[in-house]
């Protein structure tokens, strides 16, 4: 070793730091597509939106549907539903939304099946609140899918949806 | 240094040797060799000619062919013909698709979406086949990769029906085709002049249509074609720049122990 | 393995390094006296490990996308050049990268031809090497299936029924390789799952690789043994790192040239056709890598001959340490045999091109003769070479000059007593 280190300088040549930057700025940009790639691709991407016909669904029925594949709750709501969920006072939540908010047309409501604590599907017809109860860790939600009670965090999340005629909603 | 220009030398070897093979796989007639858009280092496809292949492939091809590796919204995807999102909708809407089973456990048609793949023209391979006298036309979404010659050999074949040579005896259903492997083709020369009406006014000659279908095939084949391009320039500078850096810095470093690297 | 006593400055490097000598085998790496000779064939090692984890690293993420079934294979390769961000980029990486990594192989091991690099104390660095060159083959032809195209189902076809030319047990054999009376998907599944495994396999035996090749340390382009650390090393790091970088990057300026440039021309067309078994392409070759085996394979016209023929051809390479007699490694001082490593090259290219070729007519001729010749070189030619040739003076050490006259067995004689005094 003797003959070399000797020489080594103390202090870094300039264009040895200049290579060393201009490589390290290579390596980042060589990261970039190998992260990118674990995206949802193009093919996912498309899979956006999804049409789904309501015309069967009687008043206090639900359907379930596979959206983005996760499952999406669509109730057709009673009329003691509905008026229960717009009774509650907000400050009594724990995540305070309206239920005008939630379901702009009351009689249905739109949200994703996927409990906000740890993303199992909540039963229907359950819990303390006579909706949804998960069945993972008791979260109690309300007839307007808000969480009542129980470790989740937040109320059901409710997707892009529109009616496209009174028959049909497309989500997403 | 001397070694590097050995070295350099080697790989020219070698490489000279890789395209002895891919020319020796070459058939009787040399290719019609075309100007393409989309070869050289910043080659890019000519949009409008895109645009006026898909019109030729789906009156012309379609109807045998298919393209199953792509989908409708591809259409409208950068680097491709780049149709608008509603004119690639309305192209979608043309076609029907299965899809199913609704809650019924019924399977219904409904119209395409840009999510779907292109719909085929037969069901199955055995259907393509019995339809076509025992010739399966072959799917055509790397057929520009699937054939030694490219777009050039596309581009020949459309290009190459001919008379037959006295002497060469054709079955029915046989055609002569000079660029044609083994000169037989089974297609019969789906081009002739204003088979198709152009949008944009560009004459339906044959030799027009067999570019303009030519280059949406490269397209279907090599999608990412344009990205491919434009990111391997940049590479190739960025390495060169590099290269040019590190080969610095070493002369600096191994002028340390003053020896020539 | 360390060369020197090494103790880290810091407490907790010197606690770790107490418990687990991480720091000392870093040292040592970065302190590895090198010769400072070594010309830009040297750099190929370095190239080589870069190689292989890229293709890893790409490989794992293609491994991400992929679907090893014989209806989807075909369709999820597609969906990776066409759907996946960056798909296209990463599998052109992968495929071409598998070309650049046997370039980079191949003159690894012309170099270590060409410079006595396999000779005492270098043969088990050397036989490992020959090693992972098998794996690495079985790896890429394994990958070539993976598309399921029509050359990679032929090319399955036709590799597989070479162990159908074993007596008695051959049809059994090639059965339990297809796990099916045919290369089909349980043959796909199977190799997909040791496509995975076999480059781990080959990292493992590349550790192997470079630990036996620290234990005697480089060869050099004058193949004398030098004493180390002395005038005529340099410590890897920075000299030979920095080095290795420059040719590294020539080397990735050709890669990226074929990657987005003519990803495809490496290839073969015919595999852009979904796999069929009912048609065989005019023309099955395997790729460019493997084609001076597959030449001796061809030139042989018995079965069961010709395939032990192509295995012996790399065999015959593992023993050279023992066909080789002559004590004098490098090349620059065997005037013979000089003119005889370039027949040898010359004689490999020939192969590999006819190997490309149909097998009829002047090809077949060709082949025969070319098969003859590399055999003949490394049992007739170099065994006798070493006793008869004449070999010019060996110099005492890298720095000196020539110190002519001695003749040159009694001086690499002289040169391994003078190691062991050390």
């Amino acid at each position: 070793m003797s003959e070399s280190e000797k020489k080594k300088p103390n202090r870094r040549d300039f264009i040895v730091t200049a290579t060393t930057a201009a490589g390290a700025v290579g390596v980042g940009a060589v990261v970039w597509p190998l992260v990118d790639q674990m995206n949802p691709d193009a093919s996912v991407k498309a899979l956006a939106s999804t049409e789904v016909d309501i015309s069967a669904v009687e008043p206090g029925q639900s359907i379930t549907v596979l959206w983005r594949g996760k499952p999406v709750f669509i109730k057709r709501r009673t009329k003691e539903e509905i008026e229960s969920a717009r009774a509650v006072d907000l400050s009594e939540l724990k995540h305070p939304e309206k239920d005008e908010d939630r379901a702009k047309n009351p009689e249905w409501l739109v949200m994703l099946g996927v409990c906000t604590h740890l993303g199992c599907v909540p039963l229907n017809d359950k819990g303390d609140y006579g909706a949804w109860f998960c069945p993972c860790h008791g979260s109690h939600y309300d007839t307007s899918g808000r969480i009542r009670k129980g470790p989740a965090p937040t109320n059901m999340e409710v997707p892009k949806y529109e009616f496209v005629n009174s028959n049909t909603i497309k989500i997403g | 240094m001397r070694s590097l220009i050995k070295l350099s030398f080697f790989f020219i070897l070698v490489s000279s040797l890789f395209c002895t093979k891919v020319n020796a796989a070459g058939d009787q007639h040399d290719l019609l060799e075309v100007d393409w858009s989309f070869k050289s280092f910043f080659g890019k496809f000519d949009r409008a000619s895109l645009q006026r292949g898909y019109q030729v492939y789906t009156e012309v091809c379609a109807s045998c062919h298919s393209l199953k590796h792509l989908s409708y919204r591809n259409l409208a995807e950068k680097g491709g013909p780049e149709f608008t999102e509603l004119e690639a909708k309305a192209i979608a809407s043309n076609f029907e698709v299965i899809d199913g089973p609704n809650s019924d456990g019924e399977m219904f048609e409904r119209q395409a979406k840009l999510s779907d793949k292109f719909v085929m023209p037969y069901a199955n391979v055995q259907e393509a086949i019995a339809a076509n006298g025992g010739a399966y036309p072959p799917d055509m979404s790397v057929l520009v990769k699937a054939r030694s010659g490219g777009a050039n050999y596309i581009y020949s074949v459309l290009m190459g029906y001919d008379e037959p040579p006295a002497g060469m005896e054709l079955d029915d259903g046989v055609y002569y085709n000079k660029y044609m492997y083994g000169n037989k083709i089974k297609m019969s020369s789906p081009l002739d002049d204003d088979i198709v009406e152009y949008s944009d006014g560009t004459k339906a000659t044959v030799d027009q249509m067999a570019r303009d279908v030519t280059t949406f095939l490269q397209w279907t084949a090599e999608p990412h074609l344009e990205t491919r391009h434009k990111l391997g320039f940049r590479v190739i500078i960025y390495l060169s720049v590099l290269t040019i850096l590190v080969y610095f810095s070493m002369k600096k470093i191994w002028s340390r122990i003053e020896t020539k690297v | 393995m360390s060369d020197h006593e090494y103790t880290p400055k810091s407490k907790v490097g010197k606690w770790f390094n107490d418990r687990l000598p991480l720091l000392t085998l870093a040292n040592h790496l970065t302190d590895y006296p090198t010769p400072k000779n070594l010309n830009y064939w040297w750099t190929f090692g370095g190239i080589l490990t870069f190689c292989l984890i890229t293709q890893i690293i790409t490989g794992i993420v293609l491994g991400m996308h992929y679907v090893a079934h014989a209806d989807l294979a075909f369709q999820s390769v597609e969906h990776i050049m066409r759907d996946v961000n960056y798909g296209w980029l990463i599998r052109y990486v992968h495929a071409n990268g598998a070309s650049m990594f046997f370039l980079a192989v191949y003159i690894h091991i012309f170099r270590s031809l060409y410079y006595g690099s396999y000779k005492s104390p270098r043969e088990v660095i050397w036989i490992i090497g020959m090693l992972i060159y098998f794996l690495m083959m079985a790896t890429a032809f394994m990958g070539y299936v993976l598309p399921w195209g029509q050359m990679s189902f032929w090319g399955a076809t036709v590799i597989t029924n070479l162990f159908s030319a074993i007596p008695l047990v051959g049809e059994s054999i090639t059965n339990w390789l297809w796990g099916g009376y045919s290369v089909d998907n349980p043959t796909l599944t199977r190799f997909f799952s040791l496509h995975y495994l076999f480059p781990f396999l080959i990292l493992g035996l590349v550790v192997l690789h470079i630990w036996a090749l620290h234990v005697p340390g480089n060869n050099n382009p004058i193949g004398i043994d030098i004493k180390k650390p002395s005038k005529d090393t340099v410590p890897f790091h920075p000299y030979i790192v920095i080095k290795d970088a420059f040719a590294l990057l020539i080397f990735l300026l050709i890669f990226a040239f074929f990657v987005f440039f003519s990803p495809n021309i490496l290839g073969h067309a015919d595999n852009y056709i979904e796999a069929n078994p009912l048609v065989t392409p005019a023309h099955i070759v395997p790729e460019w890598y493997l084609l001076p085996f597959y030449a001796i394979l061809r030139s042989v016209p018995d079965k069961l001959l010709g395939v032990i023929a192509m295995f012996a051809a790399i065999f015959v390479l593992v023993i050279l340490p023992w066909l080789d007699t002559s004590k004098v490694r490098s090349t620059v001082f065997r005037p013979i045999y000089k003119q005889f490593y370039w027949f040898l090259v010359a004689d490999v290219l020939i192969l590999g091109y006819v190997g490309a070729m149909p097998a009829e007519g002047i090809y077949l001729l060709i082949a025969r003769v070319a098969t003859a010749y590399y055999f003949a070189h490394f049992l007739i030619i170099l065994p006798f070479l070493g006793f008869k040739e004449k070999t010019t003076p060996l110099p005492m050490s890298i720095t000196e000059p020539i110190l002519g006259g001695s003749p040159d067995m009694a001086m690499a004689k002289n040169n391994s007593n003078f190691k062991e005094k050390l």
